[in-house]
Protein backbone atom coordinates (compact mmCIF):
# COMPACT_ATOMS: atom_id res chain seq x y z
CA UNK A 1 0.00 0.00 0.00
CA UNK A 2 1.00 3.56 -0.53
CA UNK A 3 3.04 5.14 2.52
CA UNK A 4 1.42 8.62 2.13
CA UNK A 5 -2.84 8.89 1.81
CA UNK A 6 -4.27 10.38 -0.88
CA UNK A 7 -6.61 13.29 0.97
CA UNK A 8 -10.00 12.71 2.24
CA UNK A 9 -13.14 14.06 0.48
CA UNK A 10 -16.36 13.88 0.98
CA UNK A 11 -18.98 13.16 -1.95
CA UNK A 12 -22.37 14.57 -2.02
CA UNK A 13 -24.83 12.91 -4.64
CA UNK A 14 -28.05 14.10 -6.46
CA UNK A 15 -30.19 11.27 -7.34
CA UNK A 16 -32.86 12.72 -9.81
CA UNK A 17 -33.32 16.39 -10.76
CA UNK A 18 -35.19 18.30 -8.82
CA UNK A 19 -33.80 16.70 -5.32
CA UNK A 20 -30.55 18.34 -3.46
CA UNK A 21 -27.22 16.62 -3.26
CA UNK A 22 -26.87 14.01 -0.33
CA UNK A 23 -23.92 13.24 1.47
CA UNK A 24 -23.03 9.33 0.45
CA UNK A 25 -19.97 8.40 1.92
CA UNK A 26 -16.06 10.09 1.39
CA UNK A 27 -12.80 8.84 -0.83
CA UNK A 28 -9.43 9.26 -1.41
CA UNK A 29 -8.20 11.07 -4.15
CA UNK A 30 -5.20 13.10 -5.11
CA UNK A 31 -6.68 16.45 -6.50
CA UNK A 32 -10.76 17.76 -7.26
CA UNK A 33 -10.88 15.90 -10.91
CA UNK A 34 -9.58 12.20 -9.21
CA UNK A 35 -12.02 12.97 -6.53
CA UNK A 36 -14.93 13.47 -8.89
CA UNK A 37 -13.61 10.38 -10.88
CA UNK A 38 -13.78 8.06 -7.77
CA UNK A 39 -16.82 9.64 -6.71
CA UNK A 40 -18.33 8.19 -9.69
CA UNK A 41 -16.42 4.88 -9.59
CA UNK A 42 -17.31 4.15 -6.24
CA UNK A 43 -21.04 5.74 -5.33
CA UNK A 44 -23.02 5.48 -8.82
CA UNK A 45 -21.93 2.27 -10.40
CA UNK A 46 -26.11 1.09 -9.76
CA UNK A 47 -27.63 4.68 -11.30
CA UNK A 48 -27.72 6.20 -7.92
CA UNK A 49 -26.95 9.82 -9.69
CA UNK A 50 -27.66 12.52 -11.94
CA UNK A 51 -25.28 15.15 -10.23
CA UNK A 52 -21.44 14.86 -7.72
CA UNK A 53 -19.93 17.29 -5.57
CA UNK A 54 -16.79 16.97 -3.87
CA UNK A 55 -15.10 19.03 -1.09
CA UNK A 56 -12.06 18.24 0.59
CA UNK A 57 -13.09 16.97 4.41
CA UNK A 58 -10.48 19.41 6.14
CA UNK A 59 -13.16 22.59 4.47
CA UNK A 60 -15.52 20.97 6.40
CA UNK A 61 -16.75 23.14 9.46
CA UNK A 62 -18.34 20.75 12.05
CA UNK A 63 -20.63 21.25 14.63
CA UNK A 64 -18.26 19.74 18.16
CA UNK A 65 -20.66 17.44 19.66
CA UNK A 66 -19.97 18.81 23.39
CA UNK A 67 -21.85 21.95 22.53
CA UNK A 68 -24.74 19.99 21.13
CA UNK A 69 -26.73 20.49 24.43
CA UNK A 70 -26.44 24.81 23.87
CA UNK A 71 -27.04 24.02 19.74
CA UNK A 72 -29.99 21.39 19.60
CA UNK A 73 -31.92 21.22 22.90
CA UNK A 74 -33.14 24.43 23.37
CA UNK A 75 -35.24 23.60 20.01
CA UNK A 76 -36.78 20.32 21.83
CA UNK A 77 -39.39 22.13 23.47
CA UNK A 78 -40.54 24.68 20.74
CA UNK A 79 -42.94 22.40 19.26
CA UNK A 80 -45.50 25.46 17.84
CA UNK A 81 -42.60 25.97 15.09
CA UNK A 82 -43.69 22.71 13.28
CA UNK A 83 -46.60 23.04 10.93
CA UNK A 84 -48.23 20.48 12.63
CA UNK A 85 -48.70 22.24 15.65
CA UNK A 86 -50.98 24.29 14.08
CA UNK A 87 -54.78 23.76 13.40
CA UNK A 88 -55.27 23.65 9.23
CA UNK A 89 -58.95 24.93 7.98
CA UNK A 90 -61.00 22.45 6.26
CA UNK A 91 -60.96 24.22 3.16
CA UNK A 92 -58.00 24.74 2.75
CA UNK A 93 -56.74 22.31 0.36
CA UNK A 94 -53.03 22.63 0.02
CA UNK A 95 -50.53 24.77 2.21
CA UNK B 1 -14.75 -8.41 -51.12
CA UNK B 2 -18.53 -9.93 -50.03
CA UNK B 3 -20.42 -7.57 -47.83
CA UNK B 4 -21.83 -9.77 -45.82
CA UNK B 5 -18.18 -12.05 -45.09
CA UNK B 6 -16.83 -8.39 -44.56
CA UNK B 7 -19.29 -7.50 -42.13
CA UNK B 8 -18.89 -10.37 -40.12
CA UNK B 9 -15.14 -10.24 -39.63
CA UNK B 10 -15.69 -6.54 -38.29
CA UNK B 11 -18.11 -7.26 -36.24
CA UNK B 12 -15.87 -9.98 -34.75
CA UNK B 13 -12.77 -7.68 -34.53
CA UNK B 14 -14.32 -5.54 -32.50
CA UNK B 15 -15.94 -7.77 -30.08
CA UNK B 16 -12.17 -9.34 -30.45
CA UNK B 17 -10.76 -6.06 -29.30
CA UNK B 18 -12.98 -5.38 -26.34
CA UNK B 19 -13.08 -9.03 -25.27
CA UNK B 20 -9.20 -9.05 -24.65
CA UNK B 21 -8.77 -6.07 -23.23
CA UNK B 22 -11.24 -6.37 -20.57
CA UNK B 23 -9.68 -9.43 -20.20
CA UNK B 24 -6.52 -8.21 -19.74
CA UNK B 25 -8.20 -5.75 -17.34
CA UNK B 26 -9.62 -8.44 -15.09
CA UNK B 27 -6.24 -9.64 -14.78
CA UNK B 28 -5.65 -6.63 -12.45
CA UNK B 29 -8.45 -7.37 -10.62
CA UNK B 30 -7.84 -6.73 -6.53
CA UNK B 31 -4.55 -5.31 -7.28
CA UNK B 32 -5.86 -1.78 -7.31
CA UNK B 33 -3.77 0.89 -6.14
CA UNK B 34 -6.64 1.94 -4.28
CA UNK B 35 -9.87 1.04 -3.26
CA UNK B 36 -11.23 3.77 -5.83
CA UNK B 37 -8.59 2.78 -8.59
CA UNK B 38 -9.36 -1.23 -7.96
CA UNK B 39 -13.33 -0.18 -8.56
CA UNK B 40 -12.50 2.41 -11.36
CA UNK B 41 -10.30 -0.66 -13.37
CA UNK B 42 -13.02 -3.08 -12.63
CA UNK B 43 -16.14 -0.88 -14.02
CA UNK B 44 -13.75 -0.42 -17.02
CA UNK B 45 -12.85 -4.03 -17.57
CA UNK B 46 -16.68 -4.98 -17.73
CA UNK B 47 -17.62 -1.83 -20.00
CA UNK B 48 -15.49 -4.03 -22.37
CA UNK B 49 -16.70 -7.43 -21.93
CA UNK B 50 -20.51 -5.90 -22.33
CA UNK B 51 -19.79 -4.76 -25.15
CA UNK B 52 -17.65 -7.75 -26.86
CA UNK B 53 -20.98 -9.37 -25.56
CA UNK B 54 -22.93 -6.47 -28.07
CA UNK B 55 -20.74 -7.55 -30.87
CA UNK B 56 -20.30 -11.24 -30.57
CA UNK B 57 -24.25 -11.50 -29.89
CA UNK B 58 -24.86 -9.88 -32.93
CA UNK B 59 -22.22 -11.53 -35.04
CA UNK B 60 -23.91 -14.97 -34.21
CA UNK B 61 -26.98 -13.62 -35.79
CA UNK B 62 -24.97 -12.61 -39.10
CA UNK B 63 -23.14 -15.77 -39.11
CA UNK B 64 -26.41 -17.73 -39.02
CA UNK B 65 -24.61 -21.39 -37.88
CA UNK B 66 -26.30 -20.89 -34.34
CA UNK B 67 -23.00 -19.40 -32.59
CA UNK B 68 -23.82 -17.92 -29.18
CA UNK B 69 -21.65 -15.66 -27.28
CA UNK B 70 -19.75 -17.87 -25.86
CA UNK B 71 -18.63 -19.70 -28.59
CA UNK B 72 -17.44 -17.09 -29.79
CA UNK B 73 -15.46 -15.70 -26.71
CA UNK B 74 -14.32 -19.69 -25.04
CA UNK B 75 -14.27 -21.87 -27.84
CA UNK B 76 -12.04 -20.84 -30.52
CA UNK B 77 -8.44 -21.15 -31.13
CA UNK B 78 -5.59 -18.93 -30.56
CA UNK B 79 -5.71 -18.26 -34.20
CA UNK B 80 -8.85 -17.32 -34.46
CA UNK B 81 -9.28 -14.01 -32.67
CA UNK B 82 -8.62 -11.13 -34.82
CA UNK B 83 -8.08 -8.32 -32.33
CA UNK B 84 -5.12 -5.88 -32.41
CA UNK B 85 -2.04 -6.83 -31.29
CA UNK B 86 -1.47 -3.86 -28.55
CA UNK B 87 -4.73 -4.91 -26.46
CA UNK B 88 -2.99 -8.24 -25.58
CA UNK B 89 0.59 -6.79 -24.48
CA UNK B 90 0.65 -7.14 -20.96
CA UNK B 91 -0.32 -5.15 -18.22
CA UNK B 92 3.16 -4.56 -17.29
CA UNK B 93 3.02 -1.46 -14.94
CA UNK B 94 1.09 0.98 -13.86
CA UNK B 95 1.93 3.11 -16.66
CA UNK B 96 2.49 0.59 -19.10
CA UNK B 97 -1.52 -0.29 -18.74
CA UNK B 98 -2.66 3.70 -18.99
CA UNK B 99 -0.55 3.83 -22.00
CA UNK B 100 -1.94 0.74 -23.66
CA UNK B 101 -5.29 2.28 -22.49
CA UNK B 102 -4.69 5.84 -24.01
CA UNK B 103 -3.25 4.43 -27.37
CA UNK B 104 -6.14 2.41 -27.63
CA UNK B 105 -8.82 4.12 -26.88
CA UNK B 106 -8.04 7.47 -28.86
CA UNK B 107 -8.14 4.94 -31.30
CA UNK B 108 -11.79 3.13 -30.22
CA UNK B 109 -13.71 6.12 -29.49
CA UNK B 110 -12.82 7.46 -33.13
CA UNK B 111 -13.66 4.23 -34.54
CA UNK B 112 -17.10 4.30 -32.81
CA UNK B 113 -17.73 8.23 -33.70
CA UNK B 114 -17.41 7.04 -37.81
CA UNK B 115 -19.88 3.71 -36.97
CA UNK B 116 -22.50 6.34 -35.56
CA UNK B 117 -22.44 7.32 -38.96
CA UNK B 118 -22.32 4.08 -40.20
CA UNK B 119 -25.41 2.50 -42.47
CA UNK B 120 -25.22 -0.86 -40.53
CA UNK B 121 -27.85 0.58 -38.16
CA UNK B 122 -27.12 -2.28 -35.78
CA UNK B 123 -23.84 -1.26 -35.83
CA UNK B 124 -24.42 2.55 -35.06
CA UNK B 125 -26.56 1.58 -31.98
CA UNK B 126 -23.72 -0.59 -30.80
CA UNK B 127 -21.29 1.93 -30.99
CA UNK B 128 -23.31 4.46 -29.79
CA UNK B 129 -23.77 2.89 -26.39
CA UNK B 130 -20.36 2.09 -26.48
CA UNK B 131 -18.97 5.72 -27.38
CA UNK B 132 -20.28 6.28 -24.11
CA UNK B 133 -18.30 4.21 -21.49
CA UNK B 134 -15.10 4.78 -24.02
CA UNK B 135 -15.45 8.64 -23.63
CA UNK B 136 -14.90 7.65 -19.63
CA UNK B 137 -11.95 5.15 -19.97
CA UNK B 138 -10.72 7.73 -21.89
CA UNK B 139 -10.79 10.62 -19.84
CA UNK B 140 -9.60 8.35 -16.54
CA UNK B 141 -6.17 6.62 -18.83
CA UNK B 142 -5.57 10.73 -20.45
CA UNK B 143 -5.81 11.86 -16.48
CA UNK B 144 -3.43 9.64 -15.23
CA UNK B 145 -1.19 10.11 -18.43
CA UNK B 146 -0.88 13.68 -17.72
CA UNK B 147 -0.21 13.02 -13.62
CA UNK B 148 2.26 10.14 -14.84
CA UNK B 149 4.24 12.29 -17.42
CA UNK B 150 4.25 15.42 -15.64
CA UNK B 151 4.96 13.87 -11.91
CA UNK B 152 7.60 12.67 -10.69
CA UNK B 153 11.52 12.38 -12.63
CA UNK B 154 10.86 8.19 -12.31
CA UNK B 155 7.72 8.78 -13.11
CA UNK B 156 7.89 10.65 -16.20
CA UNK B 157 11.38 8.17 -17.22
CA UNK B 158 9.13 4.90 -17.00
CA UNK B 159 5.86 6.16 -18.76
CA UNK B 160 7.72 7.28 -21.85
CA UNK B 161 9.39 4.30 -21.98
CA UNK B 162 6.10 2.77 -22.02
CA UNK B 163 5.06 4.41 -25.25
CA UNK B 164 8.37 3.51 -26.94
CA UNK B 165 7.67 0.40 -26.09
CA UNK B 166 3.68 -0.02 -27.15
CA UNK B 167 3.93 2.55 -30.14
CA UNK B 168 5.33 -0.61 -32.52
CA UNK B 169 1.63 -2.17 -32.10
CA UNK B 170 -0.01 1.16 -33.09
CA UNK B 171 0.53 0.66 -36.63
CA UNK B 172 -1.67 -2.30 -37.01
CA UNK B 173 -4.65 0.00 -35.76
CA UNK B 174 -4.73 1.78 -39.27
CA UNK B 175 -3.28 -1.05 -41.74
CA UNK B 176 -6.54 -1.00 -43.14
CA UNK B 177 -7.35 -4.57 -45.57
CA UNK B 178 -10.25 -5.41 -47.64
CA UNK B 179 -12.70 -5.94 -44.72
CA UNK B 180 -12.08 -2.26 -43.79
CA UNK B 181 -11.97 -1.03 -47.37
CA UNK B 182 -15.66 -2.64 -47.71
CA UNK B 183 -17.15 -1.24 -44.45
CA UNK B 184 -16.13 2.03 -45.57
CA UNK B 185 -17.15 2.00 -49.00
CA UNK B 186 -20.40 -0.14 -48.89
CA UNK B 187 -21.25 0.92 -45.19
CA UNK B 188 -19.76 4.39 -44.82
CA UNK B 189 -17.94 3.50 -42.27
CA UNK B 190 -14.32 4.59 -40.72
CA UNK B 191 -11.95 5.98 -43.08
CA UNK B 192 -8.62 4.83 -41.11
CA UNK B 193 -6.70 7.25 -42.92
CA UNK B 194 -8.83 9.85 -41.53
CA UNK B 195 -8.91 8.26 -38.11
CA UNK B 196 -5.05 8.25 -38.10
CA UNK B 197 -4.74 12.24 -38.77
CA UNK B 198 -7.23 12.83 -35.91
CA UNK B 199 -5.32 10.06 -33.30
CA UNK B 200 -2.13 12.02 -34.21
CA UNK B 201 -3.54 15.36 -33.44
CA UNK B 202 -5.28 14.10 -30.05
CA UNK B 203 -2.42 12.65 -28.75
CA UNK B 204 -0.03 15.33 -29.84
CA UNK B 205 -2.14 17.69 -27.40
CA UNK B 206 -2.48 15.20 -24.93
CA UNK B 207 1.36 14.35 -24.85
CA UNK B 208 1.67 17.88 -24.91
CA UNK B 209 -0.11 18.03 -21.77
CA UNK B 210 1.73 15.18 -20.27
CA UNK B 211 5.46 16.69 -21.11
CA UNK B 212 6.03 13.22 -23.18
CA UNK B 213 7.41 12.95 -26.27
CA UNK B 214 5.70 11.28 -29.34
CA UNK B 215 7.78 8.01 -30.31
CA UNK B 216 8.85 7.81 -34.20
CA UNK B 217 7.45 6.13 -36.21
CA UNK B 218 9.50 2.73 -36.32
CA UNK B 219 9.51 -1.00 -37.28
CA UNK B 220 5.49 -1.99 -36.34
CA UNK B 221 4.19 -5.36 -35.44
CA UNK B 222 0.99 -6.71 -37.79
CA UNK B 223 -0.35 -9.75 -37.60
CA UNK B 224 -3.80 -9.67 -35.48
CA UNK B 225 -5.76 -9.16 -38.45
CA UNK B 226 -4.32 -12.78 -40.04
CA UNK B 227 -4.57 -14.17 -36.12
CA UNK B 228 -1.13 -14.07 -35.76
CA UNK B 229 -0.69 -13.49 -32.06
CA UNK B 230 2.34 -12.52 -29.59
CA UNK B 231 3.42 -14.85 -27.61
CA UNK B 232 1.46 -13.60 -24.55
CA UNK B 233 -1.48 -14.42 -26.02
CA UNK B 234 -1.97 -18.06 -25.58
CA UNK B 235 -1.39 -17.98 -21.90
CA UNK B 236 -4.42 -15.06 -21.87
CA UNK B 237 -6.59 -17.00 -23.57
CA UNK B 238 -5.56 -20.03 -21.94
CA UNK B 239 -7.04 -18.56 -18.74
CA UNK B 240 -9.90 -16.92 -20.02
CA UNK B 241 -11.30 -20.73 -21.44
CA UNK B 242 -10.44 -22.72 -19.03
CA UNK B 243 -13.36 -22.78 -17.06
CA UNK B 244 -15.59 -23.60 -20.42
CA UNK B 245 -12.84 -25.70 -21.69
CA UNK B 246 -12.44 -27.95 -18.27
CA UNK B 247 -16.80 -27.93 -18.08
CA UNK B 248 -18.31 -27.77 -21.57
CA UNK B 249 -21.43 -25.64 -21.45
CA UNK B 250 -20.97 -23.88 -17.57
CA UNK B 251 -22.97 -21.76 -16.48
CA UNK B 252 -23.33 -19.25 -13.48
Amino acid sequence: MTDRNWPLWEVFIRSKSGLSHRHCGSVHAADAQMALDHARDVYTRRNEGVSIWVVRSSDLVASDPSDADAFFEPAADKIYRHPTFYDIPKDVENI
Amino acid sequence: MDIDDARLSYVLRLGDNALVLGQRLIELVADGPELEEELANANIALDYIGQARLFYSYAGELDGRGRSEDDFAFLRNESEYRNALLVEQPNGHFGDTIVRQVLFDTFYRLQLDALLECSDRRLAEIAARAQKEIRYHLRHASQWLVRLGDGTEESHRRVQQSLEDLWRYTGELFAGDAVDDAIRDVLNGPDLDRLRAAWRAHLQSLFAEAHLEMPEDGWMAEGGRQGVHTEHFGYLIAEMQHMQRAYPGLSW
